[in-house]
């Protein structure tokens, strides 16, 4: 054994699947001086991998979660530690069948090869399944079965075999030291060194891959990565001689019984009953016993049979086998959950090199390992758009233990449920509100939660408009979930009158000092440094030239830059700021958004209702569209921005936090008369939005995509440099994007049962009309980035990108949704389907 | 055949095990409980002889209410009876949980008839007092015999092995009789998950007796001092072959 | 006053514990200030009065009776009840060994006394109560206890003294003393002995070898085979192998397979999860050969080598059939 180091650049803490898997990606990515630290014994140190069931379901409705698990099955497949055992998920109810439709158009989507079988040929695959409960199953020929202990070895002993790494087994980390640093100018702490029960390590680089003891780590560093220890409890039952007899680990698919939250996985002669059904049993990490002090390991916790007993029933009778097989072994397994469902990835807001690999499975271990990886050598992962799992998404409200607490007490029965894509949390809720809340709940709006952050979807208040319009409810009950005509009603309101749309939750940072506009011009594509009082609206990229934000930054001073972003990107937006910005002190970095609230005020009248409010010219020469002009509105300060995000001509208005509600009553006051609505979310980023085919982060924007794909290249190139430019000008010379940005119409709605349908914007394929994937040259597939109602074209809208040579208006070509193919043409490239010439925003 | 199990529940720990700042009990914030494993060959015999012979196994304990889970596993590997002397919070030395137990088992017998055979543990895995059942034997005026690996139930007597060294010695009791099991005299058997749902269903007496305290007053628990051990590394590859036989030698195992 | 302690013996054999029980009785016995006097019972115990006034007695009492042909816990508790009523014993002591305790059990349960058991260290120093320190936990944690009694009944931890020779031997007055038993007394007397006929178990064997995923195939367990037979002993394995099939259920060392306690346990490709360490932690030492230095078994082993068990199994192999050729 080597003696221990006193410097490394990067130092690994955790050798569960996550460590293992970032150091041998880090290896094979060049990186050296490594250092490798773990509690626990090798090669099993007690946390999660060590009783993970180690199988890959691949089909996801989550794009990430999705690809990042069929990319680990497949470096699992690579280094021959991988079993297709197949798997089925059967349904007992009529809903979990559609779910399971829902399943197969997700399949479709990532090019999974995936069956719906009848319950007879389930029976066939699995001939001990009671085929008499069951109404069908969805079978995946591709699960697999993969030793997660033995790969994290192998991955190890890769960047071993480099001389790129030390390990130190039964070690344990008891604090890690950070540096002030630049904090005064950027906020950001500096990690320097790791302190052990074997000694004190410099580094430059540290990772936290410890599972379910990663937050305890954190803390260390006083910092915070928001996910709970929570229990799975899981059973091995036998022995059962028709298992046996397979002579093999895994002989038969992995049954998933997916309405009691239950899966059956053989496990050699015995069968392992698991199980998502229980109540949600959560510890804090201090909790959790050392290797000592637990009966089996720490992440194996005493088994509470009474949580399991109503599992037990199920299990038997959907087997019956099962019930004369005795209980060899049963643990509380514990794993990780967070607020949101997603990993936590990528380097921490406020400590710089300090890596966050936490709440990652093994079913997507090797994948994420690969993205934190690669994220450290290139500054943005390149195997996907990882922004979903960014740590860096989070904001203060989502970092306290009762907010994952109580999201993880809703979130555990999930794992096996059936999410609606819209679906709102029950608990947690109110976090953060606008200053017109009271005046929203008054109007009995409908809240739909972002981050932390309230919204109305629409005002129930507006319900007249449903008759006024004569619009209807939607036929099937999940279509029309977390959807209301009233929302239908708002947007023709908007283009015939004028609506108001709560923008509050807009994230607002100023730029300040003799740097900002230089600094402002490295982070955007677009040129920024223009006249005060201008705005552009611009891609931020990665140095790879993906998008990493869109959104608007305003010169608002000499030295004085204001970006605007959306709150679902907000945390990762000011990390990218705070991480970028120069130490010099050229640049201050404020954030503003709880002192400034905008309001948006748009459509035919929306004119005519601001100008009983103020003498300011606003046509477009006093008031020019992108112009920001700092004018009285009801005698209260505002700056007034003449944007459109929904294709009505129309302003956002800045003013002061304690300003909101006088601005909104004397908004509503003038325009009674003028048929102003107070307009929620579903128009403005839903509705309103995709009749115009504009773009949103997250959804149409990604860093697997460029610029030029997304319909946002400017004919020329600013001559200052800005992140991301060389790949940027490289994409530019290689000629036409290899696919674009379209919005499609839905041609019928008709399903085969004669019912109209509509898609939800959940990663439906969009297909060729025989129902074939498309996937460019690059092998992205196509598939819904949006899919809203166009109230005023009276189509079913899409968005979403397919190769150049189909992205032609009029294309026929097809969607899937629940398992059915849909006519579907392209109804505009990189444009609007309605109001194509912008002669509304002109008005 | 009418046989008695009496079971204690006993924290499930591992390697190491800590005790309350007050030094009054274990620590059992993340510990499962579990019955002491000499009782819970105790059970599994008992359920075998049932078993082979007939009859039903009555299961005793004397603990907390939540010593019910430990009767309810005894129930899910096929006992028939269960009974809980229920004593929330009372520090019991063994005297006064003997004298419980001899008067539950007086009013279980008055109640049902007698006890064939009355089988224990031979010392429970927490504190050890190697005297329970000898108490209870004598104040039921029963013969018992400690460290038993073996039970053969005869017409009107048990053979009783017990395991030393060489072998067994043979001990043969008149019925009804009282042993002390050590494990090894079987390998219990897991529930099987019916049995596992048919014991939560399974009817459980809980009667509170109480019986006075005897002389033995437990101050404190506390842990023993560390011992770092080393490993002895014998070698790198196979040429360290001749100092393990060295080391088989030296301890006895190469004849 | 006297502390009267009880010395065991197989048939004119004097245990070791016996050596053990007589090293802490003269301790206790200077503190209480007492006489220390020793019991023997039954055939064969008459030979050995010499040796328990070597190791200190200053009396040694020889009970005889027809019916204490051999052991049986009911006639030794009774007999010692007695003695101890004549003689007036403040205390009365043995070692925790499964006898020790039985007959000590035996004597608390006669006269309504406490008991304890298994101490490892006792402060007699006052008449009144005694304080010790015991074993619980099988000795993973220790008791602080009092007694008050008007005679103390305490037993030692077998093993928790060295057993040492008296400084000075005792006077060793011999004294006989025949109890009045009868025939109840006789009901828990040894009838017989059996030796273990069948072949060794892996819970009694008193070698394991043992072989994980390292071994790699069932084939593999073949050179394990080997050795074990070699030694009279047996193959045991970890739960990844049952799960793999290689070998069948009943091989396997662990928490919810076998646990064992053999004199040595050979660990091989084995990492030693917590579940397996379980099951072979009793074991009273371990020899771990394994390729991973940093492996829980190598850490928790008390010898070790590293390297591949399929070269270092053959070699060991070999070894022993060149040296039982030799001789």
């Amino acid at each position: 054994m080597s003696d221990f180091p006193s410097s490394a650049k990067v130092v690994v803490i955790g050798a569960g699947i996550v460590g293992n898997c970032v150091v041998g990606h880090l290896a094979e990515l060049g990186w050296t001086d490594m250092v490798l630290i773990e509690k626990g014994p090798l090669p099993n140190p007690g946390g999660s991998t060590g009783h993970a069931s180690n199988f890959i379901f691949p089909v996801d409705h989550n794009k990430e979660m999705a690809l990042l698990g069929e990319q680990s099955a497949n470096q699992y497949r690579d280094l021959d530690l991988s079993v297709d055992s197949g798997g089925i998920e059967v349904a007992r109810t009529e809903e979990r069948m559609n779910e399971l439709a829902r399943r197969m158009t997700s399949a479709k989507a990532w090019g999974i090869e995936a069956h719906m079988l009848t319950p007879a040929e389930v029976k066939e695959l699995v001939p001990f399944v009671n085929e008499d409960i069951i109404k069908g199953g969805f079978y995946c020929p591709t699960v697999s079965v993969v030793d997660s202990l033995e790969t994290g070895t192998v991955m190890r002993k890769k960047a071993l075999d480099k001389n790129a790494l030390e390990v130190f087994a039964n070690t344990e980390v008891l604090d890690l030291e950070t540096e002030d640093g630049d904090v005064a100018v950027n906020g950001r702490r500096r990690i320097t060194a790791v302190v052990t029960d074997k000694g004190r390590i410099e580094a430059e680089h540290v990772v936290i891959a410890c599972g379910v003891w990663s937050n305890r780590i954190a803390n260390m560093a006083d910092t915070y990565i928001p996910l709970v220890p929570t229990v799975h409890q899981m059973a091995d039952v036998g022995p059962i001689d028709v298992l046996a007899e397979t002579n093999n680990e895994i002989g038969y698919p992995i049954v998933r019984d997916m309405d009691t939250f239950c899966y059956e996985r053989q496990s050699s002669g015995s069968m392992e009953v698991g199980s998502y059904g229980h109540r949600a049993i959560l510890h804090h990490p201090d909790e959790i016993p050392s290797n000592e002090e637990a009966a089996l390991s720490p992440t194996e916790m005493p088994f509470t049979p009474d949580d399991f007993d109503e599992q037990m029933e199920q299990a038997i009778e959907l087997m019956d086998m099962l019930g004369d097989a005795e209980i060899k072994y049963a643990i509380n397994g514990l794993l990780s959950l967070t607020p949101d469902g997603m990993p936590c990835l990528g380097e921490m807001p406020d400590v710089e090199n300090l890596w966050s690999a936490a709440a990652v499975w093994v079913k997507e271990g090797p994948g994420m390992g690969q993205v934190v990886a690669e994220w450290m050598t290139y500054g943005y992962p390149r195997v996907i758009d990882a922004h979903g799992a960014d740590i860096a998404r989070f904001y203060d409200e989502e970092k306290s233990d009762e907010h994952i607490w109580s999201r993880a007490d809703e979130s555990f029965i999930k794992t096996y449920g059936i999410v609606h894509p819209s679906e709102q949390w029950g608990g947690q809720r109110n976090l953060t509100t606008s200053p017109y809340f009271s005046r929203q709940q008054s109007l009995a709006a409908e809240f739909f939660q972002a981050r932390s952050w309230e919204r109305p979807q629409w005002y129930n208040a507006n319900n007249d408009l449903v008759e006024r319009y004569g619009l209807s409810e939607r036929e099937v009950e999940w279509d029309n979930r977390w959807w209301s005509p009233i929302t239908h009603g708002e947007h023709l309101n908007l283009r015939e009158n004028c609506g108001v749309v709560d923008l509050s939750a807009f994230q607002v940072y100023s730029l300040t000092g003799p740097g900002a506009v230089e600094f402002a011009e490295r982070l955007a594509v677009n040129k920024v440094g223009k006249a005060i009082g201008t705005s552009t609206y611009t891609p931020w990229l990665t140095a790879d030239g993906g998008f990493h934000s869109d959104l608007t930054m305003m010169r608002m001073g000499e030295e004085e830059i204001r970006v605007v972003t959306g709150v679902f990107d907000g945390g990762r937006d000011e990390f990218w700021v705070r991480k970028h910005m120069p130490t010099d002190g050229s640049v201050a970095f404020q954030n503003v958004t709880m002192g400034i609230t905008t309001l948006g005020l748009w459509g035919p009248k929306a004119a005519a209702v601001l100008g009983q409010l103020t003498s300011h010219d606003l046509s477009q020469e006093g008031s020019p569209y992108g112009s920001i002009r700092e004018i009285d509105v009801a005698g209260i300060p505002c700056h007034i921005f003449r944007i459109s995000y929904v294709g009505d001509s129309g302003w956002e208005i800045y003013t002061a936090w304690e300003n909101g509600p006088k601005l909104w009553d004397a908004l509503f006051e003038a325009g009674e008369s003028h048929g102003i609505r107070p307009t929620g979310g579903g128009v403005y980023g839903s509705s309103g939005r995709v009749e115009k085919g504009y773009r949103l982060m997250g959804a149409e924007l990604e860093s697997e995509y460029n610029p030029l794909e997304a319909g946002l290249a400017r004919p020329k190139v600013k001559a200052a440099d800005f992140i991301g430019k060389e790949a940027y000008l490289a994409a530019r010379e290689a000629g036409d994007p290899i696919a674009k940005m379209c919005t499609f119409t839905v041609e019928d709605n008709t399903d085969s049962q004669g019912r109209k349908r509509y898609m939800q914007g959940g990663n439906e394929p969009i297909l060729t009309t025989a129902g074939e994937r498309i996937v460019d040259s690059h092998g992205r597939g196509s598939r819904v980035t949006t899919a809203s109602p166009g109230p005023s074209v009276g189509k079913h809208l899409l968005m979403g990108y397919v190769p150049t040579e189909l992205a032609v208006i009029g294309t026929e070509l097809s969607v899937m949704y629940m398992n059915e193919l849909f006519p579907i043409k392209v109804g505009a490239v990189e444009g609007a389907v309605f109001d194509s010439d912008d002669r509304r925003l002109k008005a | 055949m009418r046989i008695l199990v009496c079971v204690k529940r006993v924290p499930a720990p591992g390697a190491k095990i800590n005790v309350t700042t007050d030094g009054q009990a274990v620590e059992t914030a993340h510990l499962g409980f579990t019955t002491s494993p000499h009782e819970e060959c105790a059970v599994e015999e008992a359920v075998q002889i049932t078993e082979r012979m007939g009859g039903e196994v009555t299961v005793l304990t004397v603990g907390p209410a939540e010593a019910e889970e430990q009767l309810r596993y005894a129930a899910s590997v096929g006992c028939h009876n269960l009974v809980l002397v229920p004593t929330d919070g009372l520090a019991l030395d063994p005297q006064r949980t003997a004298a419980i137990i001899t008067e539950t088992v007086g009013g279980l017998e008055a109640d049902g008839g007698g006890f064939d055979l009355i089988l224990f543990g031979n010392e429970s895995a927490d504190s050890g007092g190697f005297q329970v059942g000898v108490r209870v034997a004598h104040a039921l005026g029963r013969p018992i015999v400690n460290g038993i690996k073996g039970i053969d139930v005869e017409d009107d007597h048990i053979v009783a092995r017990r395991a030393v060294d060489a072998g067994f010695e043979v001990y043969e009791l008149p019925r009804p009789a009282v042993l002390g099991v050590k494990e090894g005299i079987n390998l219990p058997r897991y529930p099987t998950m019916k049995g596992r749902l048919a014991s939560k269903k399974a009817e459980m007496v809980s009667q509170p007796i109480d019986a006075e305290n005897g002389g033995q007053v437990m101050v404190r628990l506390h842990r023993p001092a560390e011992t770092v051990k080393e490993t002895v590394m014998l070698g790198d590859s196979e040429e360290a072959a001749p100092a393990i036989v060295d080391l088989l030698e030296e301890i006895g195992v190469l004849q | 006053m006297t502390l009267l302690v009880i010395l065991e013996h197989d048939r004119g054999d004097l245990a070791e514990a016996s050596r053990e029980a007589m090293t802490a009785g003269r301790s206790l016995a200077e503190q209480m200030g007492d006489d220390l006097h020793a019991v023997l019972i039954g055939e064969g115990a008459d030979h050995l009065t010499d040796e328990a006034a070597e190791l200190g007695a200053q009396t040694v009492h020889v009970v005889t009776h027809d019916i204490l042909t051999d052991y049986g816990p009911d006639a030794w508790a009774e007999s010692v009840r007695q003695l101890a009523d004549e003689i007036d014993a403040a205390a009365v002591l043995a070692v925790g060994t499964d006898r020790g305790n039985e007959v000590m059990a035996q004597l608390a349960a006669r006269t309504d006394l406490p008991f304890v058991a298994n101490c490892v260290s006792v402060d007699a120093s006052d008449d009144e109560g005694w304080s010790m320190t015991r074993l619980q936990w099988g000795g993973s944690l220790l008791e602080d206890s009092t007694i008050e009694a008007e005679r103390k009944l305490v037993s030692i931890g077998h093993h928790a003294v060295v057993a040492s020779d008296a400084l000075a031997p005792g006077a060793g007055t011999v004294e006989e003393f025949e109890p009045e038993l009868d025939g109840s007394h006789a009901v828990t007397i040894i009838k017989d002995r059996a030796v273990l006929s069948q072949g060794v178990t892996l819970s009694t064997a008193p070698v394991v070898v043992s072989g994980g995923r390292g071994v790699g195939s069932a084939d593999g367990f073949g050179i394990l085979e080997e050795l074990a037979d070699l030694l009279s002993g047996r193959v045991g394995c970890s739960r990844a192998v049952t799960n793999n099939g290689w070998r069948p259920h009943a091989d396997q060392v662990g928490q919810t397979g076998t646990r064992i306690a053999p004199e040595i346990y050979i660990a091989t490709g084995i990492s030693g999860a917590i579940q397996h360490w379980v099951g072979a932690m009793a074991s009273k030492r371990i020899l771990a050969i394994n390729t991973d230095p940093e492996a829980n078994m190598v850490a928790k082993a008390d010898y070790a080598v590293i390297g591949d068990l399929h070269k270092i199994v053959p070699a060991v192999t070999a070894e022993i059939k060149r040296r039982k050729g030799s001789t």
